[in-house]
């Protein structure tokens, strides 16, 4: 960021939204804050370790975990148990069918040898597998009792998958609430700079959109990913105890699955980004022609743009069109892959029973394991896609919470006294935002208590820069700054400003009641002393004329009160913080008339015993200023009192004359 | 409005939506033959040690997995090609809509909210189609196919299906419906931290310097407690459903079991048809579940058909003449005839009775404090708004008896919020002029005190502009937008407030400009700043949407109190007289 920008910033008047100086930022940028809505498909940089470090902040719920895992090992268990105690549920009536169709009174043997005389070999194979008891029929009793076994087993299984589900909700949403509190921590501190040289809503995406995305990444991917890890081993198990040779041809299908979802992936990877891209485009396109509704009417570009919007949206569509195609294949292909394993597990299984190498209850059995395998592999395959972009999100956020902090206070901090005035002091002052451009050099300036010190000068020039140094936002590359002749550097931050008031031009008030506003330095004043503030500063005036009077809720950008109401709260505010030191910064125009005066009113109401410095955008306001510091390129280029510099006739002269006498002073 | 919207835009595409349906109808019966065929391989072939049988029914099988995926990849293809073109048409539409409001409805529906609405609502509705085209048409299918199919097998049995389905529906729409309203209930709190967080970086310095870290983190602990509390209930009750699904699936499978086996063995019943009703009785509850969580979409989509359906059904309420006149004779004068103009439903009208005469190589100016009605004045000139009483000439011609494109190509305006477009500096100042040469863009730079900054920059006329232009500063902006008025070359100019960015001086050098370079166009400025008007050959003072006085500056001091007050407030007495 220049300083020719960020000067503009604080000089420049009017809505602050207006006044946000970014660096030029990719155009589709912009349209990602509030608007997109749907984040593009950022990467992670650094997948590996990042994911090592999201999983690492669970380290406080290390128990919680601990207990979720067995929890999920239990209800996994149970569940792949389950298929096969309803296979040997199979078995009984399979078995129980064909007893009741051999004669009663022979044995088992008797019935497979008899096949086997009447050259019946492989019905014979098949029988001799079985467990029969010919001419009894289904024995009920003991179905009766694995079917019941079996119903306890998924009853429980159903519970602990549910407890665990329930642990581990806990566990995530007070991993989400650690990590927002500790980037908001983190936003206290970081220095000034760091937002200064980000644009703003770059920020605010960070510690909003990112950080929903990361948490709904942990509450959705987590938890099915470790029962689906845990189902694919358990299951793997289970089949293989069961029959070796089907395992094999069911996990033939494992590379087949992950084939096919690499393949598809991989494309619709690509095409979301298009997508996205597209998406991102048009998006910015139809922000823009909204925006800027009139001045497109006005310049009669209304045809260019709708064919351009065309244009956009025939390319969005081709490219959403890929996009959903490709990954609307990815379930049905999944699918096709599962019923491949049926068909195999069906054909293969049943020539198996048929020969007697498998009893029938475990070809079912294998059925369900099949789709009790692929389901949690499709699962994870979807889930990649959700992760990728959660752990992009959470590599922004970790950026931040790396970024490098202020400066600690001292550890002896200093403290001046409290005198009856303050005395400030720049003493061979040097700064400059970007080492390449410097800014302030070696600037002298002294306040003496009770006095007020005007600074003008362009825009550029390095008022609001004062500012900064001063309340201690941004810390002198040289020099010092004094207080009653100690070295801000040396006091503590808070001490510091808490004895400097301040009013800047842009009026930042909080969603909250007029009340609370006049209060925010001092919560714990009273409602005299917030009525007191209020009469100082003309606020009285016009919260009787409103609704609910002191309760007035000013709105997100507090629009239900006009920008001269909004700078007279900001007065009334830094009356009742009762500061030593006074910084105001001027507002110009967009305050109706009427305010205005009374805005200068206060303010010069506040002024009084007090060592102010003004910012001033407006000559005739700082008239009676004890000094006046006409600043140009970060220097100070003329320094006294209004009757001294006009009789110079030097660089506030001229300012004097450009602001109040029309064309005639061009000759001069 | 959802299904009005559905039918409206998808009736083009018609032809896709049947071969959706068809080929999803195929692929459900595709899924629905494999348990049956299954049942034969048990009852025909392993209970005959038929190898021979069951390889063949195998063959059988493979091939209608293999036809399965075909109709499914088909389906897939036009569904998507539904669902995207009707997104894309609708988009269109919205934004042809817009395109066609005037300024008045554009206010009413906010720029963000009309962005909202072409971008995210059409997004969701687009994804309803999606969803019902790939998953939402074969459920039904698959669910009915799965009833008949099971029915078939063993009628005995059915009943089975008419208590699990139930049973599944109530159980997972009793935990949905308990969610949506918590869910509704986090976005809420989601907003609210997002509120806190950006009050806190927006408002950083004041926080700072009036040292309320401490309890900001605290109101901060407050939102995020309360998003904790709620999304952790939401939680709660999200990990029920799938133990719940899997407990009514595998109870329904022991249930079939238990059942069936009574049926084995009085011989009603085969064994392999026993598993073939198991697996439509799962293949019925599948879809019954994908359905109902499908089903959760429609009204988020239905909110959103109806915030598209509000656009497309609002008319402009400025509408072009039928027989536009076409050409003007003289040029440059506007004049406005007892013009009034109120919002529908206001109480007050916003302008009252106004009128007054623009004449070409002069400045008119209007002041007043914030409210007045300026920013309207503007607008009805420009014919963003039509007065609802009284009439606007432009060089004798009524705007409404106007075609606009002749209206506005006279006009030059330079707007209150001074919107760059994304682009390069050049392409901004081609705005109203693509034709502009670069002479004259530099020309129209040096007249809006812009050249030097423009100059500086790297790439000159080539520097990249942001979006909003939000790369350069408010003032750089508001020359910039100045010099794409310039360039456009009207006989008009029209400046809303158009300096309140420049420090004084440039101000001044600004004007002198503007006096040398379109001195002989008609200028109408709207200012806060006394020292903007100062030269005008008529000021206007509006007060509560009335003229109040008129004059030039030195007349208005000694006979307008209001006026005399507002430049006191800015000058002070002996400054204004020097």
């Amino acid at each position: 960021m220049t300083t020719e920008n960020r000067n503009q910033t604080a000089s420049a008047p009017a809505q602050h939204e207006d006044e946000e100086v970014r660096p030029a930022a990719p155009a589709p940028r912009g349209g990602m804050g509030g608007f997109g809505g749907q984040l593009p498909a950022k990467k992670p940089i650094n997948f590996g370790p990042s994911v090592r470090r999201l999983i690492g902040r669970l380290r406080p719920e290390a128990w919680p975990v601990v207990i979720v895992t067995i929890l999920a090992i239990i209800g996994v268990v149970f569940s792949v148990l389950g298929p096969m105690i309803l296979g040997e549920g199979t078995n009984i009536i399979f078995e129980g069918f064909i007893s009741s169709q051999l004669a009663e009174g022979t044995t088992a043997q008797q019935v497979i040898e008899g096949l086997r005389l009447q050259g019946n070999e492989g019905q014979a194979d098949m029988l001799s597998a079985m467990n029969l008891h010919p001419g009894q029929g289904i024995d009920f009793t003991q179905l009766g009792w694995i079917l019941l076994g079996a119903l306890v087993l998924y009853l429980l299984s159903s519970l602990f998958t549910w407890l665990q589900g329930y642990v581990l909700n806990g566990a995530i949403q007070r991993t989400a609430y650690r990590l927002r509190s500790d980037v908001e921590d983190k936003i206290n501190r970081l220095p000034l700079s760091y937002f200064d040289s980000l644009p703003r809503g770059e920020v605010l995406s960070r510690v909003t959109n990112d950080m929903d995305n990361v948490t709904q990444t942990l509450q959705q991917t987590l938890s099915q990913m470790i029962t689906s890890l845990l189902t694919v081993v358990g299951v793997t198990v289970m089949m293989f105890i069961i029959s070796p040779i089907l395992a094999l041809v069911a996990l033939v299908t494992i590379p087949l699955t992950v084939v096919v979802t690499v393949v598809i992936a991989r494309r619709s990877q690509k095409m979301f980004a298009a997508q996205w891209k597209h998406t991102g485009e048009l998006n910015a396109r139809i922000e823009e022609t909204f925006t800027a509704h009139a001045i497109v009417k006005v310049f009669d570009r209304q045809d260019e743009v709708n064919a351009d919007f065309d244009e956009k949206n025939a390319e969005l569509f081709k490219a959403s069109f890929g996009a959903q195609f490709v990954s609307g294949i990815i379930m049905p292909a999944m699918m096709f892959v599962g019923n491949l394993v049926y068909v195999a597990i069906a054909v293969v299984g049943g020539v198996m029973v048929s020969v007697g190498a498998l009893r029938l209850g475990a070809v079912q059995a294998f059925i369900q394991y099949a789709r009790q395998f692929s389901q949690p592999l499709s699962q994870l395959g979807s889930m990649a896609n959700l992760l990728q972009s959660g752990v992009a999100s959470a590599e922004r956020i970790f950026e931040l919470l790396d970024a490098e902090e202020m400066t600690s206070d001292p550890l002896v901090p200093e403290t001046p006294k409290a005198a009856a005035g303050a005395r400030v002091a720049f003493e061979d002052v040097s700064f400059s935002y970007s080492p390449d451009k410097p800014l302030i050099t070696h600037m002298n300036l002294v306040a003496e208590p009770g006095s007020t010190v005007a600074i003008v000068g362009p825009t550029g020039a390095g008022k609001t820069t004062l500012v900064n140094l001063l309340m201690r936002f941004y810390e002198v590359d040289s020099g010092r700054i004094t207080y009653n002749g100690i070295d801000i550097a040396r006091m503590t931050r808070d001490d510091l400003r808490s004895r400097t008031g301040i009013v800047l031009q842009d009026t930042w008030l909080f969603v909250g009641t007029i009340r609370d506003n006049i209060a925010y330095g001092r919560p714990d004043a009273t409602e005299e002393e917030i009525h007191e503030a209020a009469v100082a500063a003309y606020v009285d005036r016009f919260v009787h004329a409103l609704p609910d009077g002191y309760d007035t809720m000013l709105d997100d950008d507090a629009s239900n009160i006009s920008a001269g109401e909004r700078q007279l709260i900001a007065i009334a505010r830094a009356f009742l913080a009762k500061p030593q030191i006074l910084i105001l910064d001027e507002a110009t125009s967009s305050v109706d008339t009427r305010t205005e005066v009374l805005v200068q009113e206060a303010m010069k109401r506040l002024r009084a015993d007090r060592t102010s410095f003004v910012i001033a955008h407006r000559l005739s306001t700082i008239r009676d200023a004890d000094t006046i510091v006409v600043m140009e390129n970060g220097a100070i280029v003329e320094q006294g009192a209004h009757a001294e510099l006009i009789e110079a006739q030097g660089a506030y002269w001229r300012l004097y004359n450009a602001q109040f006498q029309e064309p005639a002073e061009q000759a001069a | 409005m959802l299904f009005r919207l559905l039918v409206r835009y998808l009736r083009p595409y018609w032809a896709l939506l049947l071969a959706v349906v068809v080929f999803q109808s195929l692929q459900s019966w595709a899924m629905l033959a494999l348990p049956s065929l299954n049942a034969d391989i048990i009852d025909l072939g392993i209970a005959t040690g038929d190898t021979g049988y069951i390889l063949s029914t195998g063959a059988w099988m493979l091939l209608i997995t293999l036809a399965q995926i075909v109709c499914t990849v088909v389906a897939v293809y036009f569904g998507a090609r539904a669902a995207m073109s009707l997104g894309r048409d609708l988009r269109r539409d919205v934004f042809r809509g817009v395109g066609a409001f005037s300024e008045r409805e554009v206010n009413t529906f906010g720029a963000p909210s009309l962005i909202t609405r072409s971008t995210n609502d059409v997004q969701q509705v687009q994804t309803l189609v999606q969803m019902i085209c790939t998953m939402l048409v074969s459920a039904p299918i698959l669910a009915i196919g799965g009833v008949i199919a099971a029915m078939r097998l063993n009628l005995e049995l059915s009943w089975l299906i008419a208590v699990s389905v139930p049973v599944l529906v109530v159980l997972v729409l009793l935990v949905v419906t308990r969610m949506l309203p918590l869910y509704r209930l986090v976005q809420q709190r989601i907003d609210r931290v997002n509120l806190v967080l950006r009050e806190q970086l927006t408002g950083i310095r004041v926080i700072r310097a009036f040292v309320r870290e401490p309890i900001e983190t605290k109101r901060f602990d407050v939102v995020n407690t309360e998003i904790t509390d709620v999304t952790t209930r939401a939680g709660r009750l999200m990990v029920l459903i799938p133990p719940l699904v899997m407990a009514v699936l595998n109870v329904s499978s022991v249930a079939v079991l238990w059942f069936g086996a009574f049926r084995v063995a009085d011989g009603s019943l085969e064994i392999g048809t026993l598993f073939a009703f198991l697996q439509y009785l799962m293949q019925i509850l599948m879809a019954v579940m994908m359905s109902t969580f499908m089903l959760v979409m429609v009204p988020r989509a239905s909110v959103s058909a109806d915030r598209i359906g509000e656009v497309l059904e609002t008319e402009s309420s400025v509408t072009p003449p039928d027989t536009p006149v076409t050409a003007l004779r003289a040029h440059g004068t506007i004049e406005l005839q007892n013009v009034s103009f109120s919002y529908p439903g206001a109480d007050q009208p916003v302008l009252r009775n106004l009128s007054f005469t623009l004449q070409p190589g002069t400045t008119t100016a209007v002041v007043g404090s914030t409210g007045a009605g300026k920013t309207t004045l503007v607008n009805l000139m420009l014919r963003l708004f039509d007065a609802t009483e009284g009439r606007v000439l432009v060089d004798g011609v009524d705007v409404r008896d106007l075609d606009p494109k002749l209206l506005w190509s006279r006009i030059g305006l330079v707007p209150q919020k001074p919107y760059l477009f994304a682009g390069t500096i050049a392409s901004n100042l081609r705005y109203g002029n693509p034709d502009a040469t670069d002479d004259e863009l530099w020309r129209a730079l040096e007249t809006a005190q812009a050249r030097d900054f423009v100059a500086a920059m790297p790439g000159g006329l080539s520097a990249k502009i942001a979006q909003g232009g939000t790369n350069v500063s408010g003032g750089q902006r508001q020359r910039l937008a100045i010099a794409r008025a310039i360039v456009k070359r009207p006989e008009i100019y029209v400046f809303d407030d158009s300096f309140s960015a420049l420090d004084v001086a440039t101000d001044a050098r600004l004007r002198r400009a503007l006096d040398r370079d379109v001195g002989g166009a008609t200028r109408f400025v709207v200012a806060q700043r006394v020292t903007s008007i100062v030269s005008a050959d008529q000021i206007l003072v509006l007060e509560h949407g009335v003229i109040v006085a008129r004059g030039t500056h030195e007349e208005l001091l000694s006979n307008s109190e209001i006026y005399a007050e507002i430049v006191a407030s800015q000058l002070k007495a002996e400054e204004v007289a020097a």
